[in-house]
């Protein structure tokens, strides 16, 4: 069974159909790519799957049960984390406490402030910020916000993370330390859905690529497959 | 007949509504001010037509012409030093707002002071073209109707100002959009003030217009004031128009309720514009 | 805030307070009576400005509600004050107050930034002109007699809501209930994604924090004989505690605390001295705090703190 569905999700915005009909499925472990130009409603699809926008249609089903219509802090309890594209960490917070605050209130329950704190580290260790646990997170570079963040949503311990455009802003060192980051988090177990525009490396790690445009699924399939696809190929020169 | 009488009432009121919150709307508009003193230049320019009036005898139609010029410099100034600065401190539009709601309650507090200083806390009123007008079946007093004839002249005046000059047309490009407005060549600082400004002259003719007919002490103010703000909700934070109609709106229900049930018409107001920020924040006309 | 950081500062602070305690607790048989009113009124403001600040500080929301709170428990009293033993009365006006938060937090959750403070706004002079009209075409009267108790047990009960204000903000903001607030002030988007049930977190800090202001309203209204809607609902008590949590410093209770303290007295002081430019005065410090002091008074004590390291 995947760990996450999607049946004939829509999302219509008054007149605007942002996102129309769309199937999709992830399988536990997988790192699928969500690629498409801009505005084809690829972040539109990741907040309807988090919570943060309702849907108009369609369900979405994480590991058998039907999130649809559920809160972002009831659909995190689920263990699904997410990344935003502009990067929303605690800015007059420490890094520490920013991702302590993930272990406080994610997936686990009553945590005492000693084992969240233990716990908050070795994620800093992980994404490779200990050197940074008492800077506020607004002093830091965007690289460096976005381990931020990427490290609070881990905290919350999830079983499938949504990043969204986790590498863009990032320079080429920045981006292949990403991309190991990511590998990391897939082999401890957790599955990963990522909005990329960063073409080589989302080719590269992505064991499935999906692709929207305006809205409508119009391509799925392993990375060779997509880079071969006349479709997607017009709608990229096409723009 | 009752219902011209209500529907009078509520215009001539709902007139004097437009234009203050008309005043107020281009400084929280534009200027992105919320001025809670916005009350206290309508006092200012109330007394000042009573003083220049009663010992001087200037027609408060005339005073009109004289103060509006001077509130616009008032404003001007006071968006000059006191909100300018503040623009600079604070790290965001919404940390602004909220200090500058404060800073015009301390505004409130110096220019209330000044006023009991300079005139004494007593209310006081004079009698202007009280004569009274048959009007379709109703009577009606000459100043209250004169009044109202101002109200829409210079609302009307206001109104093709903003829909028809470049000029007006950029001040409500900067009050729907103010970095839209920017990138389109409008000079941002410089509206700032000019709003400012001109919303102290709206008040100020408010203030004119109101001592007219009704007595003025320096405590009227904070009433209007709170007017003002429901007015604006009701029409939209940012459409200008929209408080011009939202003000004669509110005068109409006002009277209404008036007329079924006094004292409470204020409670009244109150509750609509509690239920407009829950159901519809960004008013009737608001986009 | 580093929340874990141990900090023998904050172990001063403690020790300090309940030393202070300790005398406020013997002094009404020391000082003139006007020392004692004076002392209520401290307590007064510094529980309004405590409460505001525990739910407004870090989210960043302003209410202008406070007026209304404080009413509803004067008016508690008022009308059962007679029927009902003090100590309930205190706690039913806590507890009205508390009721009336509930509603307006889960009515004015979708609200944010300006509008909030507008809406609140809009509820303590609605509530005042409501209260008002009733009064008068209801109940055919423009006040109520209050019953009276006698000022030591106003001292002692102020000083008793006020530990219990000030021991509830301190345990909010050391919990994970600070954390969240503090993490739904910063993004509040973000905050709801990791977790935090935000409407829950808002609504109940909300209504928490009246409850003490409410019990206030209650006990302090026996001080007049009479009451009416224009005291009982003066705005000003909506923007007193927002004043007086910025002049001392947002971030921390000790300037909250130092806050209200500090302007108190000087109102106090310039009512008495200068009644006919206090106002002016009052104005120009509210300019002056955010013109040139935006960190409040705590600012003022760090960077007085930071010259005399670099010494």
């Amino acid at each position: 069974m995947p760990i996450i569905e999607g049946e004939r999700v829509s999302k219509n915005f008054g007149g605007l159909a942002a996102v129309v009909n769309v199937d999709f499925h992830i399988d536990q472990g997988e790192i699928v790519g969500l690629i498409g130009p801009n505005g084809a409603g690829k972040t539109t699809l990741f907040n309807l799957i988090s919570g943060a926008l309702a849907t108009t249609a369609g369900t979405i089903r994480f590991k058998g049960e039907n999130i649809t219509g559920l809160k972002p802090h009831q659909i995190c309890k689920r263990r699904v984390a997410r990344t935003f594209q502009s990067v929303k960490v605690f800015s007059n917070m420490t890094v520490l406490d920013n991702v302590l605050a993930g272990s406080l209130f994610g997936a686990s329950t009553g945590m005492r402030m000693h084992d969240a704190k233990a716990e908050a580290m070795e994620l800093l260790e992980f994404v490779g910020l200990s050197a940074k646990e008492g800077s506020l997170a607004k002093d830091l570079t965007i690289a460096n916000q976005k381990r931020v963040e990427v490290a609070r949503a881990l905290a919350t311990k999830p079983e499938l993370l949504l990043l969204d455009e986790v590498m863009s802003g990032l320079n080429p060192t920045e981006v292949a330390q990403v991309t190991e980051l990511i590998k990391k988090m897939r082999d401890k177990g957790i599955t990963v859905f990522m909005i990329e525009h960063v073409m080589k490396a989302i080719m590269d790690i992505s064991d499935r690529i999906i692709v929207l445009h305006h809205g409508e699924k119009i391509a799925e399939g392993t990375p060779s497959e997509i880079a071969k696809s006349q479709k997607v190929i017009e709608v990229y020169l096409g723009d | 007949m009752i219902v011209l009488d209500v529907i009078i009432g509520g215009l001539l009121t709902g007139g004097i509504y437009a234009l203050l919150a008309a005043g107020f709307s281009l400084q929280y508009g534009v200027s992105r001010v919320l001025n809670v003193s916005h009350g206290e230049f309508i006092m200012l320019g109330a007394l000042a037509a009573y003083s220049l009036y009663v010992p001087f005898g200037i027609n408060p139609l005339v005073s009109l012409v004289i103060l509006g010029p001077i509130f616009f410099i008032i404003g001007s100034l006071t968006n000059r030093i006191l909100f300018e600065r503040l623009r600079r401190i604070a790290g965001s539009i919404e940390v602004f707002e909220g200090q500058s709601i404060l800073v015009s309650f301390g505004l409130l507090f110096i220019i209330q002071n000044l006023a009991l200083l300079a005139w004494g806390a007593d209310e006081r009123g004079y009698k202007f073209l009280v004569i009274p007008i048959n009007l379709l079946g109703s009577i009606f007093a000459a100043n209250r109707l004169v009044a109202l004839s101002l109200a829409v002249v210079i609302g009307l005046s206001f109104f093709f100002f903003l829909v028809r000059t470049r000029l007006g047309k950029a001040v409500r490009a900067a009050a729907q959009e103010e970095t839209g407005a920017q990138l389109i060549g409008v000079n941002i600082q410089w509206m700032h003030g000019l709003c400012f400004g001109f919303g102290a002259s709206l008040a100020g003719f408010a203030g004119v217009l109101i001592s007219t007919m009704f007595t003025v002490s320096p405590f009227m103010g904070l009433p209007y004031t709170i007017i003002a703000i429901i007015v604006v909700v009701l029409g939209g934070l940012g459409n200008i128009i929209g408080s011009l109609v939202g003000g004669l709106i509110l005068g109409l229900i006002g009277s209404i309720v008036l007329h079924i049930e006094p004292g409470l018409e204020l409670a009244v107001l109150y509750i609509l514009f509690m239920l407009i920020l829950l159901i519809r924040p960004k008013g009737i006309f608001g986009k | 805030m580093d929340i874990i950081r141990s900090n023998p500062e904050r172990f001063f602070l403690l020790v300090l307070s309940i030393f202070i305690l300790i005398i406020l607790a013997i002094i009404p048989s020391y000082i003139a009576d006007y020392y004692v009113s004076l002392l209520v009124s401290i307590f007064k403001f510094t529980v309004l400005t405590v409460s505001w600040a525990t739910f407004c500080g870090p989210t960043g929301y302003i209410s202008l509600a406070s007026a209304a709170f404080l009413g509803t428990g004067m008016y508690v009293t008022a009308l059962i004050g007679e029927k009902v033993p003090l100590p309930l009365v205190v706690l039913f006006g806590g507890l009205a107050s508390f009721l009336l938060a509930l509603l307006v937090g889960l009515a004015s959750l979708r609200i944010r930034g300006i509008f909030f403070a507008i809406f609140t706004l809009g509820l303590s002079e609605g509530l005042r002109h409501f209260m008002n009209w009733w009064e008068i075409s209801r109940e055919g009267r423009m006040g109520r007699w209050v019953i009276s108790a006698d000022y030591l047990t106003i001292f002692y009960t102020m000083l008793m809501i006020l530990v219990m204000t000030l021991l509830t903000s301190y345990l909010i903001r050391r919990s994970k209930f600070g954390v969240a607030l503090q993490s739904i002030g910063e993004e509040e988007e973000a905050a709801r994604h990791i977790g935090i049930n935000v409407n829950a977190v808002k609504v109940i800090t909300f209504a928490v924090t009246s409850f003490w202001i409410g019990a206030t309203g209650g006990i302090i209204v026996t001080q007049w004989l009479y009451v009416d809607t224009s005291t009982a609902f003066d705005v000003s008590y909506s923007f007193t505690p927002t004043l007086m949590a910025l002049f001392g410093g947002i971030g921390q209770i000790y300037g909250w605390v130092l806050g209200s303290v500090v302007f108190t007295i000087i109102t106090e002081l310039l009512l008495t001295e200068f009644p006919y430019y206090y106002m002016l005065i009052f104005g120009s410090v509210i300019i002056s705090v955010f013109l040139f002091f935006p960190s409040g008074l705590v600012g003022v004590v760090i960077k007085w703190r930071k010259g005399k390291l670099v010494e």
